[in-house]
């Protein structure tokens, strides 16, 4: 009798799941490599979506991979198909439509969904959008072009909120951001990061509100009213929510994997059943540098963690081990971050250059840098890398003196 | 058209035409092994690491200050070093040989 093939089953065509499936192919798997997707544009790159695609009129979803590429390395790539539900027992998992797939191993790349906040009358809202998918981001465009007004709000300041602001804001529209927070990106990074955005915004004429919690909206002529607790109300024909992203891991919990913020994984990305493995923004997981669990939102953790699934899937024992880094585009600044800040407990802020400007905010745990945030200073950005990988010590003194480049030289002799 | 020939990290020579966009979006879909691209072309991932030709590099010229900085993350860089993504396909690179990096 003919051996039964090998397959691979991946869930979750994005930059996790996508990369995986080449990475697969890349380490020698033989059998059958399944990648699903719900989404039914061939796989694109997400960043762009509220920076390049939303603000030039021109852009188009910029692809992972042509499709030809899939073919080429057999990937068989179901698109607009849904995963329903995994059977861990008998390995397969079915889809909605009733098509069923054996698996030996089994990709989790579920990534993240808009989180929808507790707001009365959302529902009764027709022009209201999320910020993930191609299509949430055509939508806004549409609305954005069939509008007259051209007034749209944000409610939450974070990264994807602030990038959409400021693409919103180059196409004309009057923005308003509304963060619940006494200041924007509050939750993910220092006062001084947050101050530079919201000085940033402002001076590109974008109405950043803090202290703001949203807790109604309505439809009033042809606008929406926007009602916040501490009585201030903001009419707009745009409402766009940017309060961050939970991931997804219905199917997974459903299976009875273990789910702590996302679902469990090991340093090989294996998670609490040794068929299944869990990438991207789903995976919650170890990171050895830190030494503690995260969940992570970012290319940089996707891209990386697919290849640690390919390269255990292909029967190579490899760790999990990479410093974090991410990046953020609005207006003509470019931030860029290595490492994870939490827990910081000093922070040096270089301010080469206030004009251009040429910034870097550096996080330390007393003496053991931590994470650095570099804006226009992919200078900055590269040493704290060097040092983050290479465990080196900073000398503070040094790195506090403009004068003194950022270089080797600020390493402790 | 515009020829542009990479070397891949196998020693395989591959010639592809184009007319417009990036040379790293020219590699990723024509399948060139070693340029991944993973930032999507906005010079913050540096996986796009190519060594230009010295016979072509006046053609190509420089990397901009930013594009310098983020090519020391790669242990390979050097003078002839581009990030593929910066590359923006024009007549001027045509018949350009680029060397995937390592
Ligand atoms: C607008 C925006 C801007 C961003 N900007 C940056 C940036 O500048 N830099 C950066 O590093 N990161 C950025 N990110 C984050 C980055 O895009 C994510 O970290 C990355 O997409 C994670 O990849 P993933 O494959 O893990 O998950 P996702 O990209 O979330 O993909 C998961 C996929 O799984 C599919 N799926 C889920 N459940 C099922 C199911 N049951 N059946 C079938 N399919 C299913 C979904 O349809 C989805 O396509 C941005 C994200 C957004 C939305
Ligand atoms: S594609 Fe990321 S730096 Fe070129």
């Amino acid at each position: 009798m003919k051996k039964k093939e090998k397959t691979c089953v991946i869930i979750g065509a994005s930059h996790a799941g996508v990369n995986c499936a080449f990475a697969l192919r890349k380490e020698g798997w033989q059998g059958a490599v399944v990648l699903i997707d719900s989404d039914p544009e061939l796989p694109y790159h997400r960043p762009p979506l509220s920076k390049t695609y939303l603000n030039e009129p021109a852009a188009d979803l910029q692809s992972l991979k042509p499709l030809e590429s899939y073919h080429k390395n057999n990937i068989k790539l179901l698109l607009d198909k849904t995963v329903s539900k995994i059977d861990s027992l008998k390995r397969q998992i079915i889809l909605y439509d009733g098509t069923c797939f054996e698996y030996t191993k089994l990709v989790l790349a579920t990534g993240a969904k808009p989180i929808i906040p507790p707001i009365e009358g959302l529902k009764q809202i027709s022009k209201v959008f999320t910020l993930r998918t191609a299509g949430d981001i055509t939508s806004i465009k549409n609305a954005f072009f069939k509008s007259d007004k051209k007034k749209a709000a944000i409610i939450g300041g974070g990264y994807i909120g602030l990038e959409t602001a400021a693409s919103l804001k180059k196409m004309g529209a009057e923005v308003t951001v509304l963060e619940r927070e006494s200041r924007i990106l509050a939750r993910v990074t220092s006062s001084y990061i947050s101050n530079f955005f919201q000085e940033l915004h402002k001076r590109n004429g974008v109405d950043i509100q803090v202290g703001k919690n949203v807790f109604a909206v309505e439809n009033y002529n042809d606008t929406i009213r926007i009602y916040c607790d501490d009585a201030t109300e903001f009419d707009v024909d745009i409402l766009i929510l940017g309060v961050g992203v939970k991931p997804n891991c219905t199917i997974a919990s459903k299976a009875e994997l273990k789910i702590s913020d996302g679902i469990l994984v090991d340093e090989y990305t294996q998670t609490s059943n040794e068929h299944i493995y869990a990438i991207g923004d789903v995976s919650y997981h170890y990171n050895k540098n830190y030494g503690y669990n995260v969940r992570l939102e970012s290319v940089q953790n996707a891209v990386e963690q697919s290849k640690i699934a390919a390269l255990n899937i292909a029967g190579k024992k490899i760790k999990y081990d990479t410093i974090p880094w991410f990046w953020s585009d609005q207006f003509d600044i470019k931030l860029q971050i290595v490492g994870l800040a939490n827990g910081y407990t000093d922070v040096i802020v270089r301010e080469d250059d206030l004009e251009k400007p040429v910034i870097s905010v550096w996080y330390f745990k007393d003496e053991t840098l931590l994470a650095v945030d570099a804006i226009n200073n992919a200078k900055a950005y590269v040493f704290g890398t060097k040092f983050l990988k290479n465990k080196i010590r900073v000398d503070k003194a040094k790195l506090k003196d403009i004068s003194v480049p950022i270089n080797n030289s600020l390493e402790v002799n | 058209m515009v020829k542009i020939t990479f070397i891949t990290n196998d020693n395989e020579k591959v010639t592809l035409e184009a007319e417009s966009g990036s040379v790293m979006e020219l590699a990723v879909n024509n399948n060139i092994q070693g340029i991944d691209g993973d930032c999507g072309g906005v010079c913050s991932c540096a996986t796009c690491h190519v060594h230009v030709d010295p016979l072509f590099f006046d053609k190509i010229g420089e990397a901009t200050e930013i594009e310098k900085d983020m090519l020391e993350l790669d242990d390979n860089v050097n003078e002839y070093s581009r990030l593929s993504c910066q590359l923006q396909i024009t007549d001027d690179l045509d018949g350009v040989v680029l060397t995937v990096a390592k």
